[in-house]
């Protein structure tokens, strides 16, 4: 990273959001919280023209909305009409915006969001005004989704890459659906994934995935972390194969991978269902560099002792030439590593709950 | 004219104002008196009711000193000269 660059990283929290920024990825200075009293379940930084960040915010009294800055977090806009907004004919109303997802760098100003209800918008003004998908919003599935943990929502979406109109989102509980058309029409992709709490314990769709993510070198391997189950798929989710061997536990969360280099990812095993704590109450990262087929633990600089989860959106990784990797818990602490996950260093503590974390190099 | 009592914290979204003095209309709703406050303050609009046009769970309003969930609701009739207060609910202790 060359002087005039500079690490922000952004973290929603269950009352506000903090921003902190650093140049070393060790020492980071903290601003005070936005939105205070209002949840923050999404984040976006999006660096594909300037630096704009975006928030899916959310009061218990006033509601949910989106709102962007362009500084850094100095002044916000929340548009007059909300950026994401039912039609009265749908006769629903928002809950949740748990996923901001910026388009690929080929479309710049298209930015995804995956709602609660089960709902997919797409934006092509930069995230300001979003419009419903409505291939996903008919599916004749949707009087079977359920609603898993944290609401019904897709929290996961996967935009096209370039030359491609495929899309992919996750959804609790639904499982993994496929677009080939850009949205227009929509198929569940979740054959290998296992749903044990369903009476066919290998349905179509109902699956409860946690986060799915796509590998650096091909546009078709996928990752996703179950609600028990870590999978793999190298045709676009057509099939899933399991890759938990060397995994501590298989339930948890986080599914992260690297921006560039092919075959790595990041998980955050949790004990579950029933416990849902890191395995003996030791919080570790464990990464994968071959696609799955090893896992190794990584753990310095991280408490060991420990019993708060790290959420599904709560950990993200940078873009730096040392790709940083992030994450926060439930008990408020938020951990950063400057190399990959080798080690960590903490960044924050005694926040509220932290839902989402995202991090990215700005220029300064 | 009826007048809506703007609380501070929703200020930001009707140009600070604290009071909004309504035109009189025939057979006057709170659904209608906030149909016609949409026109000029989405976004308050949005914060008091949802996309359904249901009042938020967590919002109170209340209609001359009655708390509307307890008369008809957002169809509650609404005099000329009528007070419209909007409270947040209070939780926890």
């Amino acid at each position: 990273m060359n002087s005039s660059n500079s690490v922000v990283l952004a973290i929603g929290t269950k009352k506000g959001l903090w921003l902190a920024q650093s140049e070393d990825r060790q020492h980071w200075r903290v601003s005070e919280p936005h939105f205070f009293m209002q949840e923050i379940p999404s984040i976006a930084i999006d660096t594909r023209q300037g630096c704009r960040l975006m928030v899916g915010v959310r009061s218990e009294h006033w509601g949910p909305t989106v709102a962007h800055s362009d500084d850094l977090g100095s002044t916000w806009t929340e548009p007059e009409e909300g950026a994401i907004r039912f039609a009265a004919t749908d006769d629903a109303a928002l809950e949740r915006v748990w996923q901001l997802q910026p388009g690929g760098a080929h479309e710049p100003g298209v930015v995804w969001a995956g709602c609660e209800p089960i709902s997919v918008w797409k934006s092509t003004d930069g995230g300001e005004h979003f419009e419903l998908n409505r291939g996903l919003w008919d599916h004749p599935h949707r009087s079977e989704w359920g609603a898993g943990f944290g609401g019904a929502a897709v929290h996961t979406v996967l935009p096209p890459t370039e030359n491609s109109e495929r899309v992919l989102v996750a959804m609790s509980t639904g499982g993994v659906y496929r677009s080939e058309d850009g949205g227009t029409s929509w198929q569940p992709r979740n054959q290998g994934i296992s749903a044990y709490f369903m009476p066919d314990p290998q349905p179509e769709f109902g699956q409860c995935v946690h986060k799915i993510a796509r590998d650096a070198g091909t546009a078709s391997t996928l990752y996703a972390q179950n609600h028990h189950g870590v999978y793999r798929s190298e045709d676009n989710g057509d099939h899933w194969g399991s890759i938990a061997d060397g995994l501590p536990a298989d339930f948890g969360f986080v599914m992260l991978t690297h921006p560039r280099r092919a075959g790595t990812a990041w998980v955050i095993p949790i004990k579950a269902d029933g416990e849902r704590i890191p395995p003996e109450g030791k919080l570790a990262v464990h990464r994968t560099d071959d696609g799955g087929s090893s896992w190794k633990r990584l753990d310095q600089g991280l408490p060991q002792f420990e019993y708060n989860v790290v959420l599904r959106d709560a950990a993200a990784v940078d873009d730096a030439e040392t790709v940083g990797v992030y994450f926060g818990t439930r008990g408020g602490s938020v951990y950063a590593s400057a190399d990959e996950g080798e080690s960590f260093s903490e960044v924050l503590s005694h926040l509220p709950d932290v839902l989402c974390v995202r991090a990215a190099v700005v220029q300064v | 004219m009826p007048t809506v009592v703007i609380p501070s914290v929703l200020r930001q979204y009707t140009l600070e104002q604290a009071e909004l003095r309504l035109p009189d209309r025939s057979a006057m709703t709170l659904a209608s008196i906030f149909d016609q406050l949409a026109e000029d303050f989405p976004a308050f609009n949005r914060k008091v009711r949802d996309e359904t046009g249901a009042l938020r769970r967590f919002v109170n309003v209340y209609l001359d000193g009655e708390e509307s969930r307890r008369l008809n609701g957002l169809e509650s009739e609404v005099r000329a000269g009528a007070e419209v207060l909007i409270i947040q609910s209070v939780a926890g202790g």
